[in-house]
């Protein structure tokens, strides 16, 4: 690990003046990300600020402003504490699933949300100094395009940079439509829909959200919604827990008489950012909740996959997952 | 026997849980400083510069070792290592030269005050190559590959080459099919790591996470030119050794090296990242196994083919062993293929061979007990075979259709449908399988030595291992039983290369190569207290004959007499001894006497491991049911019931943890686990636990044990075969077969990730 200066943040300002300041710096949470990666020498930050004092961490409803009656989760609260709050399961218990279904018991008590959001990929030629890889070092390449992708993306890549974002709980809050509040350098605050705070490759791959150096998640906001009693979170994985999605789709839905009011399907392990299925949404809108309007929907989102020389089951596996996560929500959101 | 068999907890496990046991790299020494290994990053060419100048100014770097500065070793000889009765993991002696052989080779090694200033200064190691193409496609490669002669440890490695061809033809029905098996890397909690120090130029402490403390001081005394009496070799723990701790690799060459030049104790623990390439994994195999047979279903002729690679070593898998050993058949033809790659060396990991091996075999027999609607157990029964099939002996204990028949009641097998796709559970798809396991008796020479004190204290003394096994606590027991002492007054230290010699502890050997001498040591030190209580003037028991006493308890006493005792205590006091020992050898029957011993113990040939007469082999049967999600291709074990047929149980309960441990390792094997590498660099894309999976507590469900427990008569006075690597042997087949009867779907190619069933 190369050396670097630590300090501790002792207030929001000072911590995003620090990290503003330096474009070499980083701020530190759980450390269950970051630290790895300095370990493996991909980070190479010379200056932590460590903000897991400050006080962003509770789970609130949302007073005011166009989220009002929502919960807003804190962008230093743990994984564990969110995914097991009260105001969480019982309005959201999509988001409840999705962190459990990540990482490990231990991991996600050390995990934050706002970590969560900025977790870099598992793409394992960008955890490889040896190796060639864009999204590390501009310019350099990229290893997976034409190596072993299995774990890659189908949706949105480029040649640039075919990685995935590997988090389970972001895959939920883009459903969801979370709203992502940051602390701006400039002392304002302002608000990033989830949907357009990660990014697509293209070809800046290094960037994989559009946070500024210095900026500060400190709260993720959700809205109202209709979803708590039918929703579902499936993740399918290579051992039954404690591993990173193949593909894993959010799905909730609203039905009103016979027909689906209001849909959200979302995708995990198939793009460079939480993948909102907006084919199949459209798909779905205003129709029956049938297998068969399940299955179709799949296909109309399945159908713009591109998958890469490894990955072409994701395709066929995305189909199903979409298609069993939509009946599950509508079971009630249990295994059964 | 009072105390062996019983399933007490081990000895040494209030040590674990409290971290008071210390593993290798736990072992500091003052002054000590850290070596980080640096890898190349190609994986096959020449180094053409090495720039060590940033990493040399980097704070706390003491010294940076390359091939151009690193100390002369002598070079690698296997015949000149194979007579001093050892080996090395990898035929690459380090840092000698400039050829890269495999990505993440150690080209150069970082000596600095801290661990975190050794890594950094790595990183500032800068290499320039002449790199060439590796070679990593094995299907590309064993075009050209070559027909070894000889398995590794010397057996004929091709059996009746071509000579399957016609009886197969002839074969009214035939069977014929392919299977892979993936690499595997073997990851133990506790990564490789040493702890060494010189005490001047000729003599060498290693604390050392190891199988073998002889074989690797017999390893780096050669290397180094050293007495190997002036090399010790201690690992009284190890975090698990699956044959990846099993001969010394680069990285414990290395240590040694960096401390000679240090001048100072050096720390040197491998990262995880330098497990999956530096310390051996189980190859690549592709099998082919062609069965012919009666329409009854009885074998005319087997033929497995094995295709793997090798490379710096004369090892490679040995998948075709069950097919030697298991089922009767006119004629069998084993034969092997091996290409070399620009991988590190393959090794020994847990039932090398067996598990690869019965993947194909026991798939095959299942296939073709299906194809002839015959229950899989009824097809094994009807070619079951006592007597071994190469070397025509009949084997020394074999329960085998006794495995076959408690499992089968244990598992309820009979409620299994002989045709797939019967059973629903909810959207579970549920299926039966199983198979049957083999793995040889393996049984050495081993010297132990054991000490009573005058306050009734023993020590028992063996430079053997506990690799997790369980070893500490059944030599304990053994001790108190030839003893007649109570289990709590014995103290058993092990893993130091300056006790009385043992083996490596590998093949599932210890149990049986080290209870017998221990049991010997015991029992003569329990006549040398009987000859002194016969004799002794004071003692109740002064004049009786021997076969008139009984002991327990730390006394002797007379058998028709209880009253009348003597303890050993008074019997130590009373002759005014503070100290008695007793050494003994035990030496199998087929094994030479060792060049330095104790006292060889005398034992018939009849239970001495006589292989003239017997073929040693323990036996098993696997069975599995999975639940198998077809739309989403996850496939989940719901439980496994093993029965196992290996000899006496030592200890019931470190016995069965050591089959739960290979049934998972099985698991393992069969859903999930798999060494991937970039076919342009050579690089594994499967760098740590998070990418190299093995089983989490979820993926394992219920693991029923039983074993046969009947001793096996002719392997040692004792009765005890090894339990460590059978556990694994079948598991995927089983499992395979359960997939089948589930879904209808055959599976051939491991591991049974999602995408394999979609
Ligand atoms: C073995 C393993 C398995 C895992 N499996 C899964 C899985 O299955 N699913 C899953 O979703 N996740 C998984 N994870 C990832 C885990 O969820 C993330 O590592 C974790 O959420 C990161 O949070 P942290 O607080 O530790 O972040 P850190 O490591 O502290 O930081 C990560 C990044 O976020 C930045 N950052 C942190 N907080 C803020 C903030 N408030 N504002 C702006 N930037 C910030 C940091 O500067 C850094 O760049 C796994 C991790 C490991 C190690
Ligand atoms: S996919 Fe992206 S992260 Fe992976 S190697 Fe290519 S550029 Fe790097």
């Amino acid at each position: 690990m190369r050396p670097f200066k630590y300090s501790r943040a002792q207030n929001t300002g000072n911590a995003v003046q620090t990290v503003a300041a330096n474009t070499n710096s980083k701020f530190l949470a759980g450390g269950t990300n970051i630290l790895d990666l300095m370990k493996e020498d991909v980070e190479r930050p010379d200056e932590l600020v460590d903000v897991t004092r400050l006080n962003f961490s509770q789970v609130r409803t949302v007073e005011g402003g166009a989220n009002k009656g929502g919960v807003s989760i804190g962008g230093l609260g743990r994984n564990t504490d969110t995914a097991n709050h009260p105001l969480v399961r019982q309005n959201f218990p999509l988001l409840t699933q999705a962190i459990l279904a990540g990482a490990s018991q231990q991991i996600r008590n050390m995990a934050t949300n706002g970590g969560n959001l900025n977790q870099r990929t598992r793409c394992s030629y960008f955890y490889d100094t040896a190796m060639p890889c864009n999204k590390r070092e501009p310019g350099s390449g990229c290893g997976a395009l034409e190596g072993i992708n299995r774990m890659h993306a189908l949706f949105g890549w480029s040649n640039d940079c075919v990685a995935v974002h590997p988090s389970d709980m972001c895959v939920a809050l883009v459903a969801l439509d979370a709203v992502v509040k940051v602390q701006g350098t400039d002392g304002k605050e302002r608000s990033i829909p989830f949907a357009d705070y990660h990014r697509l490759p293209g070809n800046t791959p290094q960037k994989d959200n559009i946070l500024n150096q210095g900026e500060l998640i400190t709260a993720i906001e959700i809205p109202k919604n209709n979803f708590a009693s039918k929703s579902y979170y499936l993740k399918v994985r290579d051992r039954a827990s404690y591993a990173f999605a193949l593909v894993s789709v959010a799905a909730a839905l609203e039905i009103e008489g016979n027909a689906i009011k209001n849909v959200r399907v979302a995708m995990g392990g198939v793009s460079h950012k939480p993948w909102r299925a907006v084919e199949a949404e459209k798909f779905l809108t205003g129709k029956a909740a049938t297998e068969a309007n399940f299955k179709a929907a799949a296909d109309a989102e399945m159908r713009n996959a591109k998958p890469l020389e490894h990955n072409k089951f994701k395709v066929e596996l995305g189909r199903r997952a979409i298609v069993r996560a939509l009946t599950q929500a509508m079971k009630g959101g249990t295994n059964a | 026997m009072a105390e062996i068999g019983k399933p007490i907890n081990r000895i040494d496990g209030r040590l674990k849980v409290t971290g008071a046991a210390k593993y290798a790299a736990e072992f500091n020494q003052p002054q000590m400083a850290y070596a980080f290994p640096v890898r190349s990053t190609i994986a096959n060419g020449t180094i053409r510069k090495l720039d060590t100048s940033q990493a040399q100014a980097s704070p706390g770097v003491i010294s940076i070792l390359t091939h151009e500065n690193a100390p002369r070793l002598k070079p690698f000889s296997r015949e000149q290592l194979r007579t001093l009765g050892t080996n090395v993991g990898e035929d690459l002696v380090v840092l000698q030269d400039i050829r890269v052989h495999y990505f993440g080779q150690f080209i150069a090694c970082v000596v600095a005050e801290t661990y975190e200033q050794a890594r950094h200064a790595a990183n500032l190691v800068e290499a320039e190559y002449a790199e060439e193409k590796p070679k990593i496609d094995l299907s590309e490669e064993l075009p050209n590959g070559l027909r070894p002669e000889k398995k590794a440890y010397g057996p004929e490695a091709q059996l009746n080459t071509g000579k399957a061809a016609e009886p197969l033809r002839a074969a009214p029905i035939k069977f014929e099919q392919i299977y892979k098996t993936s690499y595997e890397t073997h990851n133990p909690m506790e990564p490789n790591g040493s702890v060494a120090w010189w005490d001047g130029a000729d003599k060498l402490t290693i604390q050392e996470s190891t199988q073998g403390v002889l074989t690797e001081r017999a390893v780096i005394a050669y290397y180094f030119d050293l007495k190997p009496e002036n090399v010790r070799v201690v690992s009284r723990f190890t975090g698990g050794g699956f044959g990846n701790k099993a001969f010394p690799w680069t990285s414990n060459v290395l240590a040694v090296m960096a401390a000679k030049v240090a001048k100072r104790p050096v720390k040197l623990v491998i990262t995880r990242q330098m497990m999956q390439t530096n310390v051996g994994r189980r190859g690549e195999t592709v099998q082919t196994v062609a069965l012919g047979a009666e329409k009854n279903g009885r074998l005319t002729v087997m033929r497995h083919h094995n295709e793997t690679y090798a490379k710096l070593t004369n090892f490679f898998e040995p998948s075709g062993e069950t097919s030697e050993i298991l089922y009767n058949t006119p004629l069998r033809e084993i034969t092997y293929k091996v290409a070399e790659l620009n991988l590190g060396a393959p090794t020994y990991m847990r039932a090398p061979g067996e598990s690869p091996g019965s993947f194909a075999a026991e798939s095959a027999m299942d296939e073709l007990a299906y194809e002839l609607k015959i229950d899989p157990i009824n097809l094994r029964v009807m070619n079951h075979t006592t007597v071994h099939p190469q070397k025509k002996l009949p084997f020394s204990s074999e329960y085998l259709k006794e495995c076959y028949r408690t499992g089968a009641a244990k598992f309820g097998w009979a409620r299994r449908k002989i045709e797939p796709r019967q059973v629903r559970n909810g959207r579970y798809l549920v299926g039966y399988g199983m198979a049957a396991a083999t793995y040889p008796g393996e049984r050495g020479t081993a010297t132990v030595r054991i000490q009573m004190t005058a306050d009734g204290g023993v020590k028992v003394l063996c430079a053997t291992h506990d690799i997790g096994t369980g070893t500490y606590t059944i030599l304990a027991q053994t001790a108190a039983d030839a003893l007649g002492v109570p289990i709590g007054k014995i103290t058993v230290e092990i893993g130091d290369s300056n006790l009385p010699p043992a083996p490596l502890s590998s093949g599932a050997r210890t149990a049986a190569t080290v209870g017998p001498a221990v049991q010997a040591a015991g029992e003569a030190l329990r006549r040398d207290l009987l000859h002194l209580t016969l004799a002794g003037k004071q003692s109740k028991l002064n004049g009786k004959k021997a076969d008139e006493i009984d002991f327990s308890n730390a006394k002797f006493f007379v058998r028709s007499d209880a009253s009348k005792t003597d303890s050993y205590i008074d019997i130590m006091r009373r002759n005014d001894r503070t100290m008695m020992e007793s050494c003994m050898t035990t030496v199998p029957d087929a094994a030479k006497s060792p060049s330095e011993s104790c006292l060889i113990a005398p034992t018939s040939r009849e239970e001495n491991k006589n292989e003239e007469k017997y073929a040693f082999h323990s036996f098993g049967a696997q069975f599995a049911e999975v639940w198998v999600d077809e739309d989403l291709g996850t496939i989940r074990v719901k439980r496994i019931t093993s029965v196992q047929d290996v000899g006496r149980i030592m200890n019931e309960k470190t016995a069965r943890s050591q089959i739960i441990g290979g049934v998972i390792f099985g698991i393992g094997s069969a859903l999930m686990e798999e060494s991937q590498f970039d076919k342009r660099w050579a690089n594994p894309v499967t760098r740590t636990l998070a990418d190299y999976h093995v089983p989490v507590n979820l993926d394992v469900t219920e693991i029923d044990v039983h074993f046969i427990g009947k001793p096996d008569p002719r392997i040692s006075p004792i009765g005890a075969r090894g339990v460590g690597e059978i556990g694994i042997v079948g598991i995927s087949a089983a499992i395979a077969n359960a997939v089948f009867n589930a879904t209808g779907k055959r599976l051939r190619d491991l591991p049974f990730t999602p995408d394999k069933l979609i």
